[in-house]
């Protein structure tokens, strides 16, 4: 996993509430056994019309989108399934963050072990990044702030551990590796059958 | 990720594997030689037997006797059981909590770590209790009730916490109903719901196949005795629903928390732009009536209500009588144990001869990757436990009910409340 220490980019506004996996990618695309190309399917169903072809109106349709690697959806984005096939289709279409004011559970831990950046808002400033879709936005993982056009910056939750990942492009699973002698000694304490 | 990086799986023998959303429902897939015609699935499924066989994990395979969605195998099998971790790589995982466990979804990245370390990072989440008094009344499941405490605190209520379902109602509920409420934790936005383990839980899990005999029982009883919330313990947050008020329930839009009683009317919100695009894709109009909505399809299946009570309230309304013409009916068990389970008993001639079909296991029409599927503007009564936008289908129009609502609403060919032919 790449670093990423800050991030200075565009907003593309998708105004919906409540978006759950199932939009981000539709279950038919899920008996894929790799990860790569799912960009190709992110947000399928709003994308494209039933003959295949880009619908026009759809946000990440239209010509000032391009560029835009910075998601501003609304209210509680990312509920229902847990399939990481969500975050995957974001990254690998080329965004970077997405930006709400709630992110559901699931969602956002598989978000922070694939480099985008989950970020919560208060509603005020999410209130005025739905009203300015465009807007060159910097996010600074350090402070955990994101800071507006207007030089307003606001800060988002972002536990340390999760900001020492992502600043370090650590992966989690090298962390654990690390513990080996602590997990060892936990093992050690336990039956080591099948559920007792 | 494992064989990237040259690991093993560290503890095989409590890792576990089943096939359920992508496997087809088609005797004649699973038994006989058709094949998978999703050529994708087939692979997948494939893939799984290799993984599994590579690493030693023990796999309940397509033609295994005691398959089924992982959400009803764990716990028929005894594998669920209270005070445990469980995790799996789907979020209706918190079905488990049902038990007393402590069980949650994660990602495919999580499912790694796991897989390699039976570690996860995690960090305290908020508790929030959900107190239920008064007694259901006759018709009226714990679908219903979950739909309602959905309907109450929302698809984001739960967000950041693992509810406690609490109280005389949940107390008084058997394992089937208390894994349908659990089940649907996640659609309030939280990764995590439990009840505590009582007599129910142990007369369930007694005498299961990899629960704990003999000596170890015991042993494992005093532990689980020890188990629930101390009395006067704080929670972050609390909900009193009084389930003695609650009548069927059908969700009428695009996500779980846009429900209503079946007797009840569409709402109206002038100016909402959401709400009227959710209305728009499900062809409502507010302030109509939901009930004598046609419908084109009722299924009764999933992780969320699949279980023999399940099949046994939805046989009880349908027997003596007729599947409407023009609506097809898909009756899914949730795993071969419950189907042979309810062959034994009969119910599935009743389906048969009421006009529906009888499949094998599996996720089904839950959600569309496995063949099963909702045409596109389409109406279906469904069990399941989401009603986004193409989730049964592109462009398919789902109503979320209990079973019994279900089944009526097959025999009318239209939303049907229950108790009418109750």
């Amino acid at each position: 996993m790449d670093p990423i220490k800050t991030l200075r980019a565009r907003t593309v506004v998708l105004p919906v509430s409540d978006v759950d996996t199932d939009q981000i990618i539709p279950a038919r695309f899920l008996t894929t056994t790799t990860r790569s190309g799912l960009g190709a399917h992110l947000f399928a169903d709003w994308r494209y019309g039933s003959d295949g072809e880009p619908k026009a109106d759809f946000v990440l349709n239209r010509p000032e989108a391009k560029g835009c690697t910075i998601l501003v959806a609304g209210n509680n984005f990312g509920c229902g399934s847990s399939r990481e096939h969500a975050p995957w289709a974001l990254a690998d279409y080329g965004f970077r963050a997405v930006v709400s004011t709630q992110i559901a559970d699931i969602f956002r831990n598989n978000s922070l072990k694939n480099g985008l950046l989950p970020v919560i808002v208060d509603p005020a400033a999410h209130g005025w990044l739905m009203e300015h879709p465009g807007a060159q936005i910097t996010l600074e993982l350090e402070t955990s702030t994101l800071t507006l056009p207007t030089g307003q910056a606001v800060r988002f939750p972002l536990e340390p551990f999760a900001r020492y990942c992502l600043m370090n492009g650590v992966d989690e699973l090298g962390f654990l590796l690390g513990r080996e002698q602590q997990i060892r000694a936990f093992e050690e304490r336990r039956p080591a059958g099948p559920p007792a | 990720m494992l064989r990237e990086r040259g690991l093993p799986v560290r503890r095989p023998q409590l890792t576990f594997a089943t096939m359920d959303h992508s496997t087809p429902t088609r005797t004649e897939q699973v038994f006989g030689g058709a094949p998978i015609t999703i050529e994708a699935a087939a692979r997948q499924v494939r893939e799984l037997e290799v993984n599994c066989a590579d690493f030693g994990v023990e796999l309940l395979g397509l033609r295994h006797a005691r398959r089924g969605i992982v959400h009803i195998i764990g716990p028929e099998l005894g594998l669920t059981q209270p005070g445990k971790t469980v995790v799996c790589g789907d979020s209706h995982t918190s079905t488990h909590g049902a038990l007393g466990a402590l069980a949650f979804g994660i990602g495919t990245t999580e499912v790694g770590h796991v897989l390699a370390t039976q570690c996860l990072l995690q960090r305290k989440p908020r508790t929030l209790a959900i107190n239920v008094s008064g007694r259901l009344a006759a018709g009226v499941t714990a679908k219903d009730l979950i739909l309602a405490i959905i309907g109450r605190i929302g698809v984001a209520g739960g967000t950041g916490h693992v509810i406690e379902y609490r109280g005389e109602t949940i107390a008084a509920l058997d394992m089937d109903e208390r894994m349908t409420v659990c089940n649907m934790s996640i659609e309030a936005g939280a990764r995590a719901g439990m009840i505590a383990p009582d007599e129910t839980t142990y007369a369930y899990l007694a005498g299961r196949p990899r629960a704990p005999r003999g000596e170890a029982w015991e042993m494992a009883l005093e532990e689980w005795r020890g188990l629930a919330t101390d009395a006067g313990a704080r929670f972050d947050r609390q909900t009193d629903i009084d389930a003695s008020a609650l009548e069927p329930m059908v969700t009428y839009g695009t996500n779980p928390g846009m429900v209503i009683p079946v007797s009840g009317t569409i709402p109206q919100r002038p100016g909402d732009a959401a709400f009227a695009k959710s209305l728009a894709y499900m062809g409502f109009e507010p302030g109509r009536p939901v009930a004598e909505q046609p419908v084109d399809v009722v299924f009764v299946g999933s992780c969320t209500n699949g279980r023999l009570s399940d099949l046994r309230a939805a046989a009880a309304l349908l027997r003596g009588r007729k599947v409407a013409p023009g609506v097809q009916m898909l009756v899914v068990p949730g795993s071969q144990e419950v189907k042979r389970e309810a062959e034994a008993e009969g119910l599935h001639r009743v389906f048969l001869e009421a006009g529906a079909q009888w499949r094998e296991s599996g996720c089904s029409m839950c959600l569309g990757m496995n063949g099963d599927l909702v045409a596109k503007g389409q109406y279906a009564v469904s069990t399941s436990n989401r009603n986004f936008e193409g989730r049964q289908g592109v462009g398919a129009r789902t109503l979320l009910a209990s079973p019994l609502t279900a089944a009526a609403s097959a025999v009318r060919g239209r939303l049907t409340d229950p108790r009418e032919l109750m």
